[in-house]
């Protein structure tokens, strides 16, 4: 309650006198150059954007023409019928002509501009014959990315410091754009994404492919993109999920075939060996560096970097009764989350080493002293597969 | 029989005077102005610079939440209330609103419904903050526990709006003054008609969404939740089945007050009185039939989403022909520019570029582009706030002097105007560019390429904001110390039954009915 009320009054203060001082607080690099040139949709690198691209630009422009006619004749009486000027008021009003002719002229002009959008919706809703299939999970706050059959999935999420964004560390330029690893796809092929989310509804939008599509929790929905230029593009969850709606980015890494298929190959390779991983035997010690390293990225956004949590709404771990008590509640909570609530099933997000490591480091960190306070991999996996 | 108003306050608790009840709600909807300002400002205070500086960001999206809320349900909808309670009598030639104490009923609820609402900022957990639209399962499973009140607030909100339509419904078809005919009737009452119809449609969607929430977050249902069988996207399409009328209903009356103002200040009839009505009938239809443009990013079917931009597009025609009414209505009048006729021609400038962007909006294909980024930011504020609240401030200069017998600060007033003209557009236009360029709304800090339009922006808010003090000072200023007037009729070109009675109008007006010619 006091706190509350003191970022209430904090917030009312910063707004309404202290801009000198807002500007002093973050002593950041400000704009990118480019920032006061970006006025305009994106091209970007698809048919699909190209064409939107194009339909945009098309109402635009028929609007500025309207625009231009109907406030011209306005802006003209505005001056030209002024009282001041010594007008005098004509009395005329109805006319059945001049009605017609306002409702049927901008009908044509809106079923002109049905054509282009019906086909390019078309388009973009052919998701047939594609080359490869990404499915893509929205988790709160992060990314999943599942090659189907191609055994490669992995997690996505902000790479941004807190210290970065809370101003104790300068922002660089991909600042909030920047993520943990990026969805590699190739150049020329068509690939069709598959969304769905795990929590909450979010939203996968990158401008350049012209690709917003909504992952809502119990749907599967399909859109695609063939992406003809190599290059980086990124984007952002657009649908409102919560406390981190603004930190979850998106990166998409366009490379050309032969480098997609030298990725993949690599994935897969790391795949086979976290799994050998999960039999080897870890000592404390390696496991809290690896845990404070998965829970300050994974853990720390709900459970505060000190596992102070928030208060009503995300359960502190400096001091719980789960991370203190039986190590089995401890695993079972984390590895299947708890439906219901914003804790997630982990399980499905996190390797059985990564895992340990975060269980592990809850149970010794910030003067927590439980009794069973190692996890070993093995525990894990026994868990993940009801043993 | 003739009688004052009682004394003390028991004059505004029992009140039932549609006087005394208007201007209470008047009063409400400028206080809750200002709270939903103030959440505003910390918005725009912590999106000055990028870094989070001030607040944290769950606190944000429990001020984008409230300020949509307070803005949309306690500011705009109460102030055309308040409009409608004074005027819609004295222009019908009616002794008062046919359902007295209902209309106090539906006035002293709505404190209590706002109170629930910003009490939750200071429970634990925090107030809501899954934004004004709050889609499950985000408001259901993962709200904070506060969401009861929110509900709760809802349906006491809901409840007074239902039964103010009422009123208003009861008043316009039975207590017309003989000679009246319905289309005899000035717009305002006639916007008022239609709206009223809206909100008795659509109230108890919203209120039926609501509990559905309650019932999936309290008493283990699914309607809205994945894991037991149901459905996120039921929710959007309930909420903006209620959510897209709604937006009518915000804009309908403004119409209505700008049929009232252009006349008076151009010094001739309004062009197309009965095609105004049919138009303001059009749109309303058209508002139940267009909602799921709203979620053009849902993944519909391809035949829903088609039907869905043709039907929107459609919304242009009669928009077009109320715009090309107003302007033709201004053609060769005899204009000047007092306060009110500067906000109204601002108003349709404004709210026609809204327009244009809502087309833009229609266009499916580029919708997937803009939906959920600063463009629709953007639109709405262009028709939400250039649109109906430049209209109510406009009604207010307008009426102020008939409702207190005195005259505004003419000057202060065209300062107000041109102060919120320019800050309006300053904070507003730049996030066009922001949501092409691909800033998602509801975001608390945002990378660096968005940070000098984000300043801009921010800059013309505190503006705008510190220029509603003027416009409280000014009104203040007139009640207390107004110049003081008694011309009935207070503007030259003013038509209508409101400007035969006195100025400042008594107490009880039309006691017996006017003669219409
Ligand atoms: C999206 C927010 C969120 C994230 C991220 C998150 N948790 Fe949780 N966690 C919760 C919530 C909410 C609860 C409370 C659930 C309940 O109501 O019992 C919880 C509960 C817990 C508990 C039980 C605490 C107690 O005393 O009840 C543990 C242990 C836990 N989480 C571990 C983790 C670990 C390990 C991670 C990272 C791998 C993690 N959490 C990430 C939200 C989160
Ligand atoms: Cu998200």
């Amino acid at each position: 309650m006091v706190s509350k009320a003191k970022q209430l009054v904090r917030g009312g203060i910063g707004a309404l006198a202290l801009l000198p001082w807002l500007h002093a607080a973050a002593a950041e690099p400000a704009a990118r150059p480019e920032s006061w040139n970006l006025l305009n949709m994106p091209k970007g690198v698809t048919s699909v954007s190209q064409n939107v691209y194009d339909i945009h630009m098309v109402v635009i422009w028929i609007c500025v023409w309207i625009g231009v006619a109907v406030f011209g004749v306005m802006f003209y009486s505005m001056f030209a019928h002024r009282k001041s000027r010594g007008h005098k008021p004509a009395n005329f009003h109805e006319s059945t002509k001049v009605e017609l002719a306002w409702t049927i002229i901008p009908a044509l002009i809106l079923i002109v501009m049905a054509f282009p959008a019906t086909t390019s919706l078309k388009h973009l809703y052919d998701t047939s014959e594609a080359d490869l299939d990404v499915k893509i999970t929205g988790y709160q706050w992060k990314w999943k990315y599942d090659y189907l059959g191609k055994d490669v999935s992995f997690i996505s999420e902000l790479a941004t410091s807190q210290a970065s964004i809370y101003g104790s560390a300068p922002k660089t330029e991909f600042y909030l754009e920047e993520v943990t690893e990026p969805l590699v796809i190739p150049v020329g092929k068509k690939v069709r994404l598959l969304m769905t989310g795990a929590d909450v509804i979010h939203s996968w939008w990158v401008p350049e492919l012209a690709v917003k599509r909504d992952a809502i929790p119990g749907f599967v929905n399909e859109t695609w993109a063939r992406v003809d230029k190599p290059g980086i593009y990124r984007g952002r969850c657009a649908e409102l999920c919560g406390k981190d709606h603004a930190f979850m980015p998106i990166v998409v890494n366009a490379v050309p075939e032969e480098e997609f298929n030298a990725w993949l190959a690599k994935k897969q390779s790391e795949t086979v060996a976290l799994r050998a991983l999960t039999e080897k035997t870890f000592t404390q010690d390696e496991l809290m560096a690896k845990g404070e390293a998965v829970y300050g990225r994974t853990c720390a956004g709900c459970h505060g970097a000190a596992g102070e949590g928030v208060p009503g709404v995300f359960p502190a771990i400096k001091g719980s009764k789960i991370a203190l008590g039986p190590v089995a509640d401890h695993l079972a909570i984390v590895v299947n989350g708890k439906s219901g609530t914003a804790m997630q099933a982990f399980g499905a997000q996190l390797s059985e080493v990564d895992l340990a490591a975060a269980i592990t480091y809850q149970r010794n960190a910030w003067g927590n002293k439980s009794v069973d306070n190692i996890v070993q991999p093995v525990d894990v996996f026994k868990v993940k597969n009801g043993q | 029989m003739a009688h004052g108003p009682a004394k003390g306050i028991g004059r505004w608790l029992r009140a039932t005077n549609h006087k005394d009840i208007g201007t209470m709600y008047l009063w409400f909807s400028f206080a809750m102005f200002l709270l939903g300002g103030a959440f505003a400002m910390v918005i725009r205070a912590e999106l000055f610079e990028p870094g989070m500086q001030i607040i944290k960001p769950e606190f944000f999206n429990q001020m984008t939440t409230m300020h949509g809320l307070i803005m949309v349900f306690g500011a705009i909808m109460p102030v055309f209330v308040g409009l409608a309670n004074w005027m819609i009598p004295m222009m019908i030639g009616a002794p008062d609103m046919a359902l007295p104490r209902l209309n106090n009923l539906s006035f002293w609820i709505l404190p209590f419904g706002f109170s629930l609402l910003a009490a939750t900022l200071f429970m634990p957990g925090g107030g809501p903050n899954f934004g004004w639209t709050f889609y499950a399962p985000l408001s259901t499973t993962y709200a904070p526990p506060t969401v009861n009140f929110f509900i709760f607030g809802i349906h006491i909100i809901g409840a007074s709006s239902i039964m103010g339509s009422i009123n208003i419904i009861a008043t316009i078809l039975n207590l017309r003054a003989p000679g009246m005919t319905l289309m005899k009737m000035p717009m305002f009452a006639w916007t008022w008609l239609i709206t009223a119809f809206l909100l008795i449609a659509v109230m108890p969607v919203l209120a039926g969404a609501v509990t559905m929430m309650l019932m999936d977050i309290n008493f283990g249902t699914s309607f809205f939740n994945a894991a037991g069988g149901g459905d996120p996207v039921l929710f959007q399409h309930v909420f903006w089945f209620f959510g897209h009328p709604e937006v009518y209903i915000i804009i309908i009356p403004a119409f209505g007050v700008m049929s009232a103002i252009i006349p008076t200040f151009s010094r001739k009839p309004l062009f197309g009185y009965s095609s105004m009505v049919y138009a303001t009938a059009a749109i309303a239809f058209l508002s139940f039939i267009v909602w799921a443009h709203h979620m053009f990013t849902v993944g519909m079917p391809l035949a829903g989403e088609l039907y869905f931009m043709y039907a929107t597009m459609l919304i242009a025609v009669p928009t077009g022909v109320k715009v090309f009414n107003w302007i033709t209505t201004m053609f060769r009048g005899a204009i000047t520019y007092e306060t009110p006729m500067l906000f109204a021609v601002a108003f349709v400038i404004l709210f026609t570029i809204g327009g244009f962007t809502g087309l833009m909006l229609a266009i499916a294909p580029a919708d997937i582009q803009y939906q959920d980024s600063y463009f629709v930011v953007a639109h709405f504020h262009y028709v939400m706030v250039a649109g109906a609240l430049f209209s109510s401030t406009a009604a207010v200069y307008y009426w102020i002097p008939k409702w207190t017998g005195r005259m505004y600060n003419e000057t202060m007033g065209k300062v107000h105007f041109w102060v919120s003209f320019v800050a309006f557009n300053v904070t507003f236009f730049p996030q066009h560019f922001l949501g092409l360029a691909g800033m998602p709304r509801r975001y608390a800090d945002y990378s660096l390429q968005f940070a000098d339009w984000n300043m801009v922006s921010s800059i013309g808010a505190f503006a705008y904001g510190a220029s509603q003090l003027l416009f409280l000072y000014n009104v203040i200023a007139t009640i207390v110390a107004g110049r003081k007037i008694s011309d009935p009729k207070v503007w030259e070109g003013a038509e209508g039954l409101e400007w035969t009675v006195p100025t400042p109008a008594p107490h009880h007006t039309f006691s017996t009915p006017p003669a219409i010619k």
